[in-house]
Order: C-alpha cells, then structure tokens, then sequence
C-alpha cells in the first residue's frame, strides 16, 4: 500500500484520531452493502487507506484553522444500530403544503425507511432511490459516478465517508427531462443513549444535459442523544441542465454534522445551492462547485444562525476551470451569546478561463458581546480578463435603523427582531423556488421567536 | 546588417534602463567569512563592540532559531532551499578608522550615493534646497552600504531638538537604555524564523528618538544598499516617537544586478507612545531579478509598529517594486485607545516575481480604527497575493476597519491573489473588507491611445491613477519617484 510509505503525516492533521473509526471498520466492512462489488471494495479502500494517513484535521490545517474537531477525539462513535428503526414519526418535516405529497426519501441515522419514502409523481425515466439498493438496482450509473467528484485526497472527512459509506440518496434525471416536484430528502438523527453514534450517508446526484430538478434535503434531529453525521454528496450537472440543491440543517445542539458537497458543472449547466443552518453543536458545510464547461453558472448561497456555544463553519470552494462562466456567493449569518461562525470562501480562477465573473459576499451580525466570527474570503486568479469580487462585513446591528424603528413607537426587541429578520431576509431571497424560500423563512422566524 | 545592431543597441538602452540601480561598487570590503554559527554571531556583535546584553540576546535567539522551520507552507512563493551556510553575514567597506566627517569617507561609496541620487552632503542638500524655491524642508539620511551605516546627515542639526538619529549600533553605545527597553519588545526574538535570523546576525540599520511632544522638522531617511555578492542584509530600524511627537520616516532599497540570489530580513520596530505620530514610507526598490527570472533579491521583512499610547497612530506607506521574492505584513498592534492603524500599498510584480504582502491589524484598545487600502498589480508571468488579518478582540469597544484590496492584471499568465483573515471577537465592532480583481479597460486604454499616447505610457497612466489613492500618501519627493518606478516597472509588459 501506498500510504504505508508515508513516514510523517502531513502538516495539519493528526492520524492517531483515526484510530476509533479504522478499529470499527474491521469490523463493519463484510456487512455494507455491495462488498461483493471489487470496484466498490477498490473505493472504501482509498478512503480507508486516506483516512488513516491523514486522521481528523487540526487546527494546524490552513482550512481548518478555525474549526476545531477535537471534541470528536473525545468521543468514541459507534456505528448506527437499529434502535432508530423503533422511532415513529407524526410528522416529517417538508416543504410542501399540509397534506400534499411527493417524491421523498427518508433516512433514519443514515438508514434508508422505504415505508416513509415515496416515488410519487416522478416523470418516466427518473430513478429515485437509496445507494444499497441502486448498487443492484443500478450498479453501472453509480459506478460510473461514484468517487468522482469528491476525492479523499486532502479531505479526510470525504475519505472517512467514502471508507464506510453504505446508504444515501441517489437520483438520476436523464437528458432533457423536467422534474417539476420537488423531491425531498430526509435525514433523521435519533442516536442511542448508550453511546455516541456516527453516520456516513452518502449522496448521488446525476442531472443529465437538459434536465432540471429541484432538491430540498432536511436534516433534523429527535432527541438529544449525541450523533455525529459525516455527509458526503456529489452533483453531476450535464450540459444545459439545471439543479436547485436546498438544504436545510436543524439537528439538536449536541450534534456534530460535517458535511460535504461537491458539483461538477458542465457547459450551461446551472448548479445553485443554498443551505441554511439553524441547529447542530458543531457543524461545518464545505461545498464545492467546479465550472467544468463554457457559460456554466453557480449560485452557492446560504444563510445561519446560531446561539449558545454554537459552532457552525461554511466553506464554500468555486473553481472557474473554464471560461465564460458566472458565480454568486451570499452568505449571511447572526450569531448570538457564546456562539462562533466561520466563513471561508474560495473562488479560483484557472489560467485561461477568460470572461469568468465571480462575485462574492459574506455579511455577520453579532448580537452579543461574547459572540465571535472569522471570514476568510479568498481569490486566487490566474486569468487577466475577469470581474471577481468579494465583500465581507461584520458588525452589530444599525444604530440608525433602530433609532428609526423606535421613533415610530416599535419597543427594542420588536425592532431588533425586524431587523435581524430583514438582514437575513436578503439571503433567503437568493432562493428561487417560492414555495422552498417561504418554508425557510418561516424556520428563520421560528428560531427568532425562541429568542 | 545596421538594422540588427540598431535593434540591439536599442534592447540594451531598454534592458539597461529596466534597473538603473544595478552596478556595482568596486570597494574593499571587510568580510565575515561564509557560514552561520555561534561564532558569527559573536564576530558581528565584536566588530560592532556590543554590550554584552546584546550579545547574550543574539546568542538567544540564534539558538532559537536553530529550532525553527523555515516557513514555506502558507506563503504563495515557491523558490528553491536557501542555503543560509553560503553567505556572507557581515561586510562593511573597509576603513581604517569610523570616518569623522565626510571628508574622510571613501570617495567610491559618496560616488555611489551621488549615482543613486542620494545626499549626503549637507552643504549641498541645503543650496538644492534653496535652490528649488524653497518647497520643501531638508532630508536627513543614514545611508546604510551592505553592513554598516557610512553616514548619518544632519545628526548635528536634529540634535539640538533633542531628536536621536543615527545607526542602530551607535544607539548601543549612546543610548543603550532606549535600545535595551525597546529593541524586540515588539518584535520579540521568538517571532518568527526571519526576524529571530535577524535578531541573530542583524548588523546595522537606523535608530529614531523623538522627544516628547517634538515635531520632527524634516524627514528621516535610511537608504538600504547591498553591494557585496553573497551576502545577506539584515538591518534593524528601531523608531520610537514619544508622548505627542511626530517623525515621518522614508525607507529606500537598492541593489547591483546579480545571478544569484541575495538575502534580505530585516526587522522594523515602531514604538509610538501617547499621542505620538508615525509615517513610515518605503520604496522598496531591491533587484528584482531578470525579464528570465534569474538573480533578484529575497526579501523576507519583518515590520511592526505598537500604538501603545492613547491616540497614537502609526501609518505604512509602501511601494513595492523590486525583489525577486517579497514576503513582507507591516502591521500595527492597536493597543492604546483611539489609536489609528494605516497601511497603503503599491505592489508591482512583472516577470517572475513573487509577493506574498499585506498587513495585519490588531486591535486591542477601545475605538481603535484602521485603513487598509492594497493595490496589486500582476504582470508577465508574476504572481501576487495580498494576505492580511484584521484582529478585534473582546476589549476593542467601536473598533473600526475599512479594508479595500484592488487587483489589476496585465497579460494572461499572471495571477493575482486576495487571501484577506478576519477575526471579530467584539460585537460593536466593525469591519468591513471589499475587493476586486479586473484588467485595464479596453476602454480606458483605447481613450488613451486615440490622444495620441504609446500604449506603455497608456498603461503607466492607468495604473498611476489606479494606485492614486496610496501614491498620495507619499511624502512629495518619494511620490514622484514612485510615479516613475510604477512605469519603469511595467515596461516590456504590454503590446
């Protein structure tokens, strides 16, 4: 093996937090789905191999400087069991109106519940399904995509995933076809009190050229058991197709969710993406979006909000790998009491991806005085004939504009309230499905009345 | 046949004209031989008959260094291993006793300054002075040749005030409490691996003392000159402005044109108390190296300056035009309330060069505000990062930061990078940061040319306005300068 060679680990990582994950994929690895499959077999292999070169980032990590994950040392993660299986649900959250139904699958601590999901008004053609099954089901378009995207290389969550990964959602639009429902998918954390629990879901998107489909993923947690979701998922966009990817995070405070998607964007294809995130104790979105083709357009965008000794870490990487192509980038977030948010956003432009224009911009709101946030917004360009720019503020909320709302008879939490719902509000308008930004905003509104 | 040589006389004329700073002088030289050990150290602190604190805090850090890793992971520069065995640590011209006036400095190095248009006769720079309608006051200077300062003009005149300017080493023996209570008390001898290399073997550079409450009349100036081959430049400037003076400070570098790649690390520590004022200005001007790529200077600088006092402020002025490499974050810790942080900078890299620069802004004092405003300019195959931190902590009441970081790129096979780090740790502070990336306008250049200007002078104009707002900064002399240097630097990048 390749990786026995290596005599130190790299800078920044630390190999001895592998050891907990590495001791239970011995013991794992026989029972996940498609270890029959050599090429499969092959990828866990990789990620297994990457995973105990490297082990958990530090702080010592340039992209992990301001994220620290050695709370995870300290806790020894099981592998889920069964004990989600006995939950039952009342309601699962959706976008939808009440009572309507649609396309949607349902993971329980990373297990797919086929009695909860629901293929239902998909057009011919388009394969809704989980990973283990679309492994018989389909086994020559997840070959084909799987591990394509999102390498381990230097990502040693992505390699940890890619090690255990077992189930997840996959969807494939074939050419020119239009999803018009939007398909929901569900991520449920439940946990064991017996022992922290650790998931890897793992997550497929294929939109072939001219396709277009609109996807909401909830994550959402029940109970207060400790869990730790290690997501990984990859977004082909073919040539002229479109993919809403919206995603919205409210797992309980004494979660860990790590997550990481990678899109891969070919001519005239539009990738947007938006995640807004309200929950979790620790949480980092990594997102990356690579232009892989001429006029191709990505909206990488988002919104959160966090309080208590939250931590929450958005690092988005936008790759003009071609010419011609447009990105936009607006984040915004409020962050209250002991609370941390960190922003790092990467836009590199390759030589001769000429007439790129990139555009970027990162706005927090402190609210209290032992809040803290860290942006690092970055451009690496390598071509003379672009328009990149990136804006970041930081600061409290406008003296003036509350002065205004209280001159006109509004009390201070009233007027506080408005405020931070207007200055979130801008973000959420980078939503274009109607009826996905109305459903967001009322989650934003609900964690406002908490306050 | 005649055509040819034309052509090549004209390249010539052109290259030659490229870096006029790049001849040599033929002096002799008293050199430390090659090689870095503790008896380096010891042979430098024993030319400069150090106290034996000083020797002590060399020895210290040299072992401390010994320790460290040279920091190659974070920088955007790529350049092969330096070997810090294969230079010389010390060289001085050679004189048989520290010269008395300027009468009795050898007359190559006063001929060198005349050629690099510095004065350092006084008698001169005042009849110029007069001469030019009075506009503006008299430049003291301590000109610094390889390792040693050869002269300090004006010294009498600034006396009289109070005002202490000479060479860091004649500080040692004249006011060794003032370098003793400052000297790396902003930069500490465990910084980092250039300033701790520094801290070891540094060899000359200028030492500043205003008085309290004095103005300083004229600007203080140190020009930076290495000569010998093989050797490197470790000079340390220490300034320290008392309650409520001012000093503006200019720096300037130059160096022969060599294949090789010389050293350069130099520390700056600025100390302003309350109420005190300092403007340090640099045009950095080092080789940069060849149209190929070959020789150039690298230059790996250390600069800070402590606002320690209330309403202290400390601003940094630079255009950075030369070295081969340039890793160089002059900041400012903001520690005393009302204090003022400012850093304006011209970056100029084309052909192979390579700048890694910025600034850092601590803010730790209440009310603390800070400007940074950053142009960089990429051309041929150069590549250029601004980094820069911004820093409130918890006690900074109503800190404020304005960042504004502009890229312009000439050519397709240039890069330019803005890798800015906030950090806010204080609710009613605020920060904000823009910046942008984009070429010389079609527009702009085709308005130029349809009056009747060369595309060069086209671009120089252009890229004069874009650096407007940090070429304004300078003090007046430096200015024109500058302006010159940011078209001399271009050349050969368009068209």
């Amino acid at each position: 093996m390749a990786t026995t060679t290596l005599t130190k680990a790299p800078r920044g990582y630390d190999p001895a937090a592998a050891k907990p994950f590495l001791e239970q994929f011995d013991r794992v690895k026989d029972g996940l789905p498609g270890a029959g499959l050599s090429w499969l077999t092959d990828l866990r292999g990789q990620g297994h191999d990457r995973f105990a070169a490297l082990g958990l980032p530090t702080v010592k990590n340039e992209s992990w400087r301001y994220t620290n994950l050695r709370a995870l040392d300290k806790l020894s993660f099981q592998p889920a069991t069964d004990a989600g299986e006995a939950v039952r649900f009342d309601l699962l959250p959706t976008v939808r109106a009440d009572g309507a139904t649609g396309p949607r699958l349902v993971f329980v601590d990373g297990r797919f519940r086929a009695e909860l999901s629901s293929t239902a008004g998909l057009p011919a053609g388009v394969e809704l399904l989980n990973l283990a099954d679309a492994l018989t089901r389909k086994p020559d378009l997840v070959a084909e995509h799987l591990g394509r995207i999102a390498a381990p290389d230097d990502q040693p969550l992505v390699a940890l995933n890619t090690a255990f990964l077992a189930d997840g959602p996959v969807l494939h639009v074939p050419r020119g076809v239009t999803v018009d429902e939007t398909i929901e998918l569900v991520f449920v954390s439940v946990g064991t009190e017996a022992q922290p629990t650790a998931f890897h879901p793992r997550g497929l998107i294929v939109a072939e050229a001219e396709s277009r489909a609109v996807i909401v993923e909830h994550h959402v947690g029940l109970g207060s058991c400790t869990t730790l979701s290690n997501g990984v998922t990859e977004v082909f966009v073919g040539a002229g197709a479109s993919v809403h990817h919206y995603k919205v995070q409210r797992e309980h405070t004494d979660s860990f969710h790590l997550s990481h998607t990678a899109a891969k964007v070919a001519g005239k294809g539009i990738y947007d993406n938006f995640i807004l995130t309200i929950g979790a104790k620790l949480s980092r979105n990594e997102v990356t979006s690579v232009l892989d083709g001429e006029e191709g357009d990505t909206h990488v965008s988002g919104a959160y909000m966090v309080r208590g000794g939250q931590h929450v870490d958005t690092t988005t990487f936008i790759d003009h790998a071609k010419p011609c192509c447009t990105s936009r980038e607006v984040y915004k977030g409020v962050i209250d009491d002991q609370a941390r948010a960190v922003f790092q956003g990467k836009i590199i432009v390759r030589p001769n991806a000429q007439k790129t224009d990139g555009y970027q911009q990162n706005r927090a709101l402190l609210l209290s005085d032992t809040a803290e946030i860290d942006a690092k917004p970055e451009l690496e360009i390598y071509a003379d004939d672009v328009k990149c720019s990136h804006g970041a503020t930081v600061g409290e909320l406008d003296d003036d504009q509350l002065f205004y709302l209280r001159a006109r008879g509004i009390d201070k939490d009233t007027a506080r309230g408005l405020l931070i719902g207007a200055f979130l509000s801008e973000a959420l308008e980078e939503i274009a499905e109607e009826s996905v930004r109305d459903a967001f905003q009322s989650y934003v509104a609900n964690w406002q009345n908490a306050r | 046949m005649a055509a040819t040589t034309e052509t090549v006389e004209q390249v010539r004329a052109v290259t030659e004209q490229k870096y006029k700073y790049g001849f040599t002088t033929d002096i002799e030289s008293d050199v430390a031989p090659k090689g870095l050990n503790e008896d380096t150290v010891r042979f430098i602190s024993a030319k400069k008959e150090e106290p034996e604190w000083l020797l002590e805090w060399r020895l210290k850090a040299f072992r401390v260094w010994q320790e460290m890793e040279e920091p190659r992971h974070w920088a955007k520069l790529s350049y092969p291993p330096i070997d810090y065995q294969d230079a010389h640590y010390y060289a001085a011209p050679k004189t048989k006793d520290r010269p008395k006036s300027l009468d009795e400095v050898d007359p190559e190095l006063l001929k060198t300054y005349e050629k690099l248009g510095i004065p350092l006769r006084e008698q001169e720079i005042l009849a110029g002075v007069e001469g030019a309608e009075g506009k503006s006051p008299a430049i003291a200077v301590d000109a610094v040749f390889d390792s040693v300062s050869v002269a300090t003009t004006f010294k009498a005149k600034l006396e009289e005030m109070g005002i202490i300017f000479c060479s860091i080493s004649e500080a040692v023996h004249k006011c060794p409490e003032l370098v003793q209570k400052y000297l790396g008390s902003i930069v500490p001898y465990t910084d980092n691996f250039y300033a701790t290399l520094n801290c070891a073997v540094f060899t000359d550079g200028s030492f500043v003392y205003i008085p309290k409450g004095v103005r300083c009349p004229m600007e203080l100036s140190t020009y930076f000159r290495i000569n010998q081959a093989n050797t490197g430049q470790f000079e340390r400037t220490l300034i320290i402005a008392d309650e409520g003076s001012y000093v503006s400070y200019l720096e300037g570098c130059t160096a022969p044109q060599r294949d090789e790649n010389q050293l350069h690390a130099a520390v700056v520590e600025l100390v302003a108390l309350d109420d005190a004022q300092i403007k340090y200005s640099t045009v950095q001007n080092w080789y940069p190296g060849n149209a190929e790529g070959v020789g150039g200077i690298y230059n790996f600088v250390t600069k800070r300056g402590a606002c320690r006092g209330r309403n202290s402020k400390i601003s940094w002025t630079q255009v950075e035009t030369g070295s081969a490499i340039t890793w160089k974050y002059p900041s400012c810790i903001l520690q005393g309330d009302n204090s003022v942080g400012e850093f304006y900078s011209v970056a100029i890299t084309n052909n192979f060069q390579q700048a890694d620069t910025g600034t850092k802004m601590i803010h730790i004092g209440k009310n603390t505000r800070s400007t940074i405003v950053s142009k960089g300019i990429s051309a041929g195959r150069a590549q250029q990062t601004y980094r820069g931190l911004v820093k409130i902590l918890p006690k900074a009441e109503g800190a404020r930061n304005h960042t504004q970081c502009d890229s312009l790129l000439i050519g397709d096979q240039c890069g330019a990078h803005t890798v800015p780090y906030i950090e806010n740790r204080n609710r009613t502070a605020r920060v904000e940061h823009e910046a942008t990336t984009a070429k010389i306008s079609e527009d702009q250049l085709f308005y130029c040319r349809q009056r009747g200007l060369s595309e060069e002078d086209a671009v120089s104009l252009i890229v004069n306005g874009f650096c407007k707002e940090v070429l304004k900064e300078l003090p007046m002399e430096f200015a024109v300068e500058a302006q010159k240097l940011v078209g001399i630097s271009l050349e050969g990048s368009v068209g």
